[in-house]
């Protein structure tokens, strides 16, 4: 379990020796050690590898090891349709599944020239899905952080109401994750019936359950005592790493897209942007939970307009564009409209032809390139979409939050006791599957 | 159009480029042949002859309209010469060649008439055909302080895949970098440490070049042979 290479000495730790390596250490000649964490580790949020150096228990550098969760979705997505491409996206930050088919969106939609041609009740959807999605984001955010400090009843609780978001995902959009759901133009399929009274339903639930998360953690003294003044950041080392999102409203600057850039209609809803001014991770905890009531108060809104808007179109008028059919309830359940099936086999050559073209060919998108930022559970989300007028995406780059917050783990771990890194990661929130795509 | 404008393997015909000047980033980037983009198989439409250049929005000339103006009036006061604007779908792209790179962006991040203090990070793009300037790089910039967005583009030829590090000035673009070199093998001058940051440290290629194959298996489903995606027929 000991290897000596000159005068440094590798100790490989298994689990369940920690006395035999504390033993080995008191005996090693100097204080300094490198301490490697992860990339299995449940405290790492995913694939995350930590590379410590420790004085003592105090971290004098920390860096982070990336890339494990790389999967090329960037790659892929340039040999797919336009439309195919929210299938892959929406895989990346796997928290934040419909913040990515937004992005995505948005950016091909600017290209196309349609933005304005979005009908109102698509961008409804988008908004109310959006904010139930940072809703179970920052759920997952405040479980995982709970459980990282030994708060186990923060986590069963977190999961147990995102798991009611999740319902609701499941019936609007027919999966848990990866939905595929905001394409371009659009949205993929109208609210099936009685999705506004689970909706509603939700609502009067969650309000009085966030209540239980602001009883149990505001004032605790353990959970104030692991998260103040630790993993602290100010505005201008947020705006020097570019850090977004809940980490840079803790430093006081509400600096939020939905307010100050506001897409999909976000200027028609009446919310309060969140901040704090401790610029720590209580803070960002704080913001976290507020955010969550007020994304209650946007979904609530959505939810009153989306009553009024029933029957109204969700795709672009466009047919050159928008997707050929709806799916429609069979005898076996949701599945290809029979009706649509009876009319490009049976009825219209040109329909079937249309058909053809579009789902398998895709449509062309003007050559050029557009950036479009919006505001996810973590901050600036921003797909650059280029296209050479294609039927496919020539490059698309996604810039995670999660990534470049990701960055911040230095300089708010070092000078700070080792088991308050977890604590200063758990703040951050970092999604791997969003930092490595 | 004669028949020796495309050769049977389908590829692309070398077309001119405005790349050779120094400023890619605008105009013709390549051309498409045929009716559909279908390559590797008859084009039977008759438009088999047919093509079709490739070309990026065309540069913009004065006046540009809103701040767009009072923004180039005060880069062209630090570059020296007018700068060169592409503005599309609403959104301003810069232009500008590598060298002048980081006294620009320095400027764009302090000049008060500007106050970019957030970059977002930058992006690499791939066009082989763009002869002697076939790696860009691309700079998201946000200004908080005037709710403005604007990207910076520039650009290096494969041979010399040079563009200095803009990390002293932008710190965030630390990981940004690294994967842009990773990705691209754009070589970022000045970079405290660039080295691989999602493949493997011992990876061979830039995986997000044009010229790099995505890989996978022909997979067999109920008697026919699905080829892997970046063989099946496109539509390009």
């Amino acid at each position: 379990m000991t290897q000596t290479e000159g005068n440094e000495t590798v100790f490989t730790a298994t689990g369940q020796d920690w006395d035999e390596l504390t033993d080995l250490l008191r005996e090693a000649p100097e204080e300094r050690v490198v301490v490697n964490m992860g990339p299995q580790h449940p405290s790492t949020h995913g694939v995350l590898r930590l590379i410590l150096e420790l004085e003592g228990e105090t971290v004098t550098e920390a860096r982070c090891g990336i890339g494990y969760l790389h999967t090329g979705i960037e790659k892929n997505l340039e040999y797919r349709t336009w439309v195919q491409g929210t299938t892959f996206v929406t895989r990346m930050d796997y928290l934040a599944p419909l913040h990515n088919e937004t992005a995505y969106s948005l950016g091909v939609e600017r290209l196309l020239g349609i933005e304005a041609d979005v009908p109102e009740k698509a961008q409804v959807m988008r908004v109310l899905l959006m904010e139930l999605n940072r809703i179970s984001s920052h759920l997952v955010a405040i479980a995982t952080g709970g459980m990282e400090i030994g708060a186990l009843t923060v986590m069963t609780v977190g999961f147990r109401e995102r798991e009611l978001v999740l319902d609701l995902f499941e019936l609007i959009t027919g999966l848990r994750m990866n939905h595929a759901f905001i394409r371009p133009g659009g949205v993929a399929q109208d609210l099936p019936p009685g999705a506004l009274d689970e909706i509603r339903a939700f609502l009067k639930l969650m309000r009085e359950r966030l209540k239980e998360y602001a009883a149990l953690c505001n004032a605790n003294p353990i959970f104030r005592g692991r998260l103040e003044g630790v993993g602290h950041l100010d505005l201008e080392g947020c705006l020097a790493l570019g850090i977004t999102g809940p980490i840079l409203r803790s430093t006081g600057y509400a600096w939020d897209l939905r307010k100050t850039q506001p897409y999909s209609g976000y200027d028609s809803y009446d919310f309060d942007v969140i901040t704090w001014d401790t610029a720590d991770s209580y803070g960002r905890f704080r913001i976290r939970l507020a955010e969550m009531a007020e994304s209650l108060r946007i979904v609530e809104q959505a939810a009153d307009r989306l009553s009024r808007l029933e029957g109204a179109p969700v795709m672009v008028a466009d047919k050159k564009i928008a997707w050929p059919s709806q799916l429609a309830i069979g005898s076996d359940g949701m599945g290809n409209s029979l009706d649509h099936i009876r009319h490009i086999m049976g009825e219209s050559m040109e329909a079937l032809i249309h058909h053809f073209k579009l789902v398998t060919e895709g449509f062309r998108v003007p050559a050029g390139q557009a950036y479009a930022a919006i505001e996810s559970p973590r901050g600036e989300l921003g797909a650059h979409v280029v296209s050479d007028g294609g039927t496919r995406p020539y490059r698309v780059h996604f810039r995670d939050p999660s990534f470049t917050n990701l960055q911040a783990t230095s300089v708010m771990s070092e000078g700070g006791m080792v088991a308050d890194v977890i604590v200063a990661i758990a703040s951050i929130d970092p999604v791997m599957g969003g930092v490595d795509r | 159009m004669s028949d020796d404008t495309f050769d049977e393997t389908g590829k692309l015909p070398e077309t001119a480029t405005e790349s050779t000047t120094g400023f890619p980033g605008s105009g013709e980037i390549g051309a498409r042949v045929g009716m559909f983009g279908v390559q590797g198989s008859g084009d039977t439409s008759g438009y088999g002859g047919l093509v079709r250049p490739i070309a990026l929005p065309p540069l913009a000339t004065r006046p540009y309209g809103a701040w767009y103006d009072q923004l180039a009036d005060a880069v062209a006061e630090s570059l020296g010469e007018e700068p060169r604007v592409v503005l599309h779908a609403g959104e301003l792209t810069l232009i500008v060649q590598r060298e002048k790179l980081p006294a620009l962006m320095r400027q764009l991040r302090d000049d008060e008439r500007l106050r970019f203090e957030l970059c977002s990070g930058v992006s690499g793009v791939h066009y082989p055909d763009q002869t002697g300037a076939e790696l860009h790089a691309v700079y998201h910039l946000l200004s908080m302080t005037f709710n403005r967005r604007i990207r910076v583009e520039t650009s290096a030829p494969d041979s010399d895949p040079h563009v200095p590090s803009l990390v002293s000035v932008y710190p965030t673009l630390d990981w940004h970098e690294r994967e842009t070199y990773d990705m691209f093998g754009l070589i970022f001058d000045g970079h405290p440490a660039l080295t691989r940051i999602l493949m493997p440290d011992d990876w061979a290629g830039f995986p997000q070049r044009k010229d790099y194959p995505l890989g996978g298996i022909p997979v067999d489903y109920h008697g026919a042979t699905i080829p892997p995606p970046d063989e099946r027929r496109t539509y390009a």
